[in-house]
């Protein structure tokens, strides 16, 4: 079929096209640089060491398992935290709140989504660390609570906005045949609505993890930076260190091609990793739900 | 090329009525059309359409009109069809044919020679006046004399001038619904086609709107040739000259007006036509 | 108790504001925004911070933008459902989910040192480009598809080619919504301190970008530096620089949200 008029058109098309393709030329190519430098760690560093529990790169100790944790303590706290509140709210904001909360809650959410990760690092040290210091009689205010709750505050914002526009995408006919039946408001939100959105919502925290275990100027201010390991559930106000606070901390003072050098990209893939495992995860979720509901709703 | 067969009105093998081939101007034969999903396909339809009349396909919903309409623009080019077979042959007006289905057709030089209107009015974005010259600004027009011309002529024709000449800068949008259905027609008469393809043009305007539509029609198919799927029995009744019911996809048959609507020769024509189903 | 949960969230969310505000006002002045910091930090303004990051965002925009904006109209307007259409969503997704500092990684490894571009403002836009690309890509593509699939039916009807109906009617009709995604995902860049940190950034420098290829200071990066590695900094100092930061954010999200609520008025259908 003929589709195109003359040569710029057809040219246009052509540039069109390449664009299109180009994002899968980019993420190919990040995966490429970063096996590139990192895997060299395989070789030049023993396997097992890299897994020990010693990260000291000055003495060449490259225990990668400190960091592994502190990531991890600091996500799971900040999921913890983040998880009930923000899917409170998105109930509220999508099934309860009046129009004129709803029309100042949204975009003040979306403020918070805006807040550079440097700027809620700058008031944890100046103001929440110091404070929970006081509070809670710590030797330091800067640990892992104190990154969780953080983190929790910049992913808030991913979870609120991407639950809610999944609750607010379940049809009004669920609810209004819910409460035909005789179910109270609370009981149909529980009950109907909460469940039909279920995919969105498990996006919506997928992605607010994904968020939480990559970002790196609030953890690298307020965690301390000790990279130590986990003994106990008191060990939770001490310090850590996470993956991507050591590369961001670190990369600057590493020689190109240098081991340390190498293991920070290593512990690059593995981030990267990370992050490809949850995205692939949600993304395969919703198709997974959206075929579902095609089959159920035509 | 088409092949020979009666050149005097009569009728064909199956009993259908045929018209002389020199009057027509479009001819289909054999067409048959799968799409995708299995939904509005097209079972073996042959029907001539002739020139400067108004031929009317009328049946219940999901027969093939609105399939047959979009095949004879090649507007299916743009949905999921997975079979097409059979010629469709558009005349111009030294009776050389031209088989729509070619793959190498020229699909745009088509769309300016055969003009749709569809069910909703859907008026571009834009002001009325570049609404009907969006298309001749698209073919490579910008003589704005040439332009407003073809503003003038194919609103009087659409019987719109008087009510909008004077805010033709104004959005499409702001009309109302009869008037953009108007619009609408206007805007396929502004390349000036030969034959105008209208899809229920009126379904969901009101008595009047629908009334001006018709004997716009009345006075267009001296020029244009019409081809017409009225959303009503009674509209079919009240503009045909010919007719052809469709019914799953299969033309039943097919005659003039008077013929069908009065004396249909087939029982399920006559059973829709007395509203038995529908 | 749903509404003490949703005021659990905004209470905190207002007293960030507030409290950078009023600490951060005094700081705040003519001088400090035009004037070079004097005193290893300790005093003077920030004015290289801003303009770095003006020239970092505006070279992500010059470069992101026509790539997004392109790959968006491919993904919405040419093509077709397959194998390789599928793949091209799948690394969108995942470029979004990339950790900033993997980013930054990148960028190191790729600009700075492979094509030796050196810390520059160029490396800079470079990675920031791509981090935001799948942001622009999604807005973008949202608001093509937001656009009534009728308009192109009747304008491939009257003899346009795709082409053309998308340059005349759906581009425009898209454009709030596109502008609205473009100021959101610069806003993010503007606030993204990892990815800059091995590839523009540097601590200090006496005077003003001259090309592409110097390095800069850029805001989020000087907040950073000054809150934790200038001893004895004066806070109200640290304060006026968050809040100048924060003040561009919080400008662009209004930004943002006034044109998409005027294209949302202004819509012909």
């Amino acid at each position: 079929m003929q589709e195109t008029q003359n040569w710029s058109e057809f040219i246009i098309t052509r540039l069109i096209k390449i664009a299109g393709y180009s994002a899968i030329v980019f993420i190919g190519a990040i995966f490429f640089f970063l096996l590139k430098e990192g895997l060299n760690a395989l070789t030049e560093v023993q396997f097992s060491a890299l897994f020990s529990d010693r990260w000291y790169p000055i003495e060449g100790y490259y225990g990668l398992f400190p960091l592994l944790e502190g990531s991890l303590i600091v996500t799971i706290g900040a999921t913890l935290i983040s998880v009930p509140i923000g899917m409170g709210t998105a109930v509220f904001i999508a099934e309860v709140a009046p129009r004129w909360a709803r029309d100042i809650l949204k975009p003040l959410v979306e403020v918070l989504g805006g807040i550079p990760s440097v700027v809620l690092g700058f008031l944890g040290i100046l103001v929440f660390a110091p404070y929970l210091r006081i509070l809670l009689k710590l030797p330091t205010g800067l640990s892992a609570f104190t990154g969780s709750v953080l983190l929790a505050a910049m992913s808030l914002p991913t979870i609120v906005s991407i639950a809610e526009d999944a609750l607010d995408a379940v049809p009004r006919s669920y609810r209004n045949a819910s409460l035909a039946l005789g179910a109270t408001e609370w009981q149909t939100i529980w009950n109907v609505t909460v469940p039909a959105a279920r995919s969105g919502i498990v996006t919506a925290i997928m992605l607010g993890i994904g968020r939480t275990i990559g970002e790196t100027m609030t953890v690298m201010m307020v965690t301390g930076n000790a990279g130590v390991l986990f003994k106990g559930v008191a060990s939770f106000f001490n310090p850590v260190r996470t993956m991507t606070a050591t590369i961001a901390a670190e990369m600057g003072e590493v020689a190109t091609g240098s081991i340390h050098y190498h293991v920070l990209f290593f512990i690059g893939i593995v981030l990267f990793m990370f992050s490809l495992v949850i995205n692939i995860t949600a993304y395969a979720f919703v198709i997974r739900t959206r075929k579902r509901s095609e089959r159920i709703l035509s | 090329m088409p092949r020979s067969s009666a050149l005097e009105p009569g009728h064909d093998d199956n009993g259908n009525f045929k018209t002389e081939r020199n009057m027509d101007k479009i001819v289909i034969e054999n067409l048959s059309l799968i799409y995708s999903d299995g939904a509005e396909s097209l079972k073996n339809v042959s029907i001539n359409i002739p020139v400067n009349t108004t031929t009317v396909l009328f049946g219940p919903a999901g027969g093939g009109k609105s399939t047959l309409l979009r095949v004879i623009n090649r507007l299916n080019d743009l949905a999921d069809v997975i079979h097409i077979s059979g010629n469709v042959l558009l005349a111009d007006n030294t009776n050389n044919f031209t088989n729509i289905l070619d793959p190498q057709l020229d699909v745009i030089a088509l769309r300016r020679r055969v003009g749709m209107v569809f069910a909703r009015p859907i008026v571009l974005p834009l002001s009325i006046h570049d609404n009907l010259t969006y298309g001749l600004e698209m073919a490579g027009e910008n003589d704005k004399m040439r332009l407003n011309e073809a503003v003038e002529r194919s609103l009087q024709q659409a019987a719109l001038w008087d009510e909008v000449k004077d805010r033709l800068d104004d959005p499409a949008a702001a009309l109302s619904g009869g008037q953009q259905q108007r619009l609408c027609l206007a805007r396929s008469l502004a390349f000036e086609p030969e034959v105008i393809l209208l899809d229920e043009p009126t379904s969901g305007l009101d008595p009047i709107s629908t009334g001006k539509v018709e004997s716009s029609i009345q006075e267009l198919k001296k020029l244009y040739t019409i081809v017409l799927v009225p959303h009503s029995v009674q509209q079919a009744a009240r503009t045909a000259d010919f007719a052809a019911f469709f019914l799953q996809g299969e033309m039943v048959e097919y005659g003039p007006g008077e013929t069908i609507f009065i004396n249909p020769r087939d029982e399920r024509t006559a059973s829709y036509i007395e509203g038995r189903f529908g | 108790m749903l509404t003490l949960i949703a005021v659990i969230t905004v209470v905190p969310i207002i007293a960030i504001i507030i409290h950078i505000f009023m600490q951060g006002m005094s700081a705040v002045s003519w001088e400090f925004l035009t004037s070079f910091p004097r005193d290893g930090m300790q005093a003077g303004g920030i004015l290289p911070a801003i303009v770095g990051t003006f020239f970092l965002t505006l070279g992500t925009a010059i470069i992101s933008i026509p790539l997004s904006i392109g790959a968006a109209i491919y993904l919405a307007e040419y093509a077709p459902e397959n194998r390789w259409t599928r793949a091209i969503r799948i690394a969108i997704i995942n470029l979004a989910g990339i950790p900033s500092v993997v980013y930054g990684l990148f960028g190191l490894g790729l600009f700075v040192i492979f094509l030796n571009i050196g810390t520059s403002i160029l490396a800079g836009c470079l990675t920031l480009s791509i981090m935001t690309l799948p942001v622009f890509i999604s807005t973008s593509e949202q608001a093509f598809k937001s656009v009534p699939h009728s308009f192109r039916v009747v304008s491939i009807s009257l003899g346009a080619t795709r082409w053309q109906t998308i340059r005349r009617i759906v581009l425009p009709q898209a454009q709030p919504g596109i502008l609205t995604g473009v100021i959101l995902g610069l806003e993010r860049a503007v606030g993204e301190t990892a990815p800059i940190l091995f590839t523009a950034a540097a601590f200090f420098l006496p005077q003003l970008p001259n090309s592409p290829f110097d390095p800069t200071m850029a805001l989020p990066y000087h907040l950073f530096v000054i809150s934790t590695q200038v001893p004895g900094m004066p806070i109200e100092l640290q304060y006026g620089t968050a809040l100048v930061l924060l003040t561009f954010i919080i400008g662009m999200n209004i930004l943002a949200t006034f044109i998409r609520s005027r294209a949302r008025a202004r819509r012909q259908w």
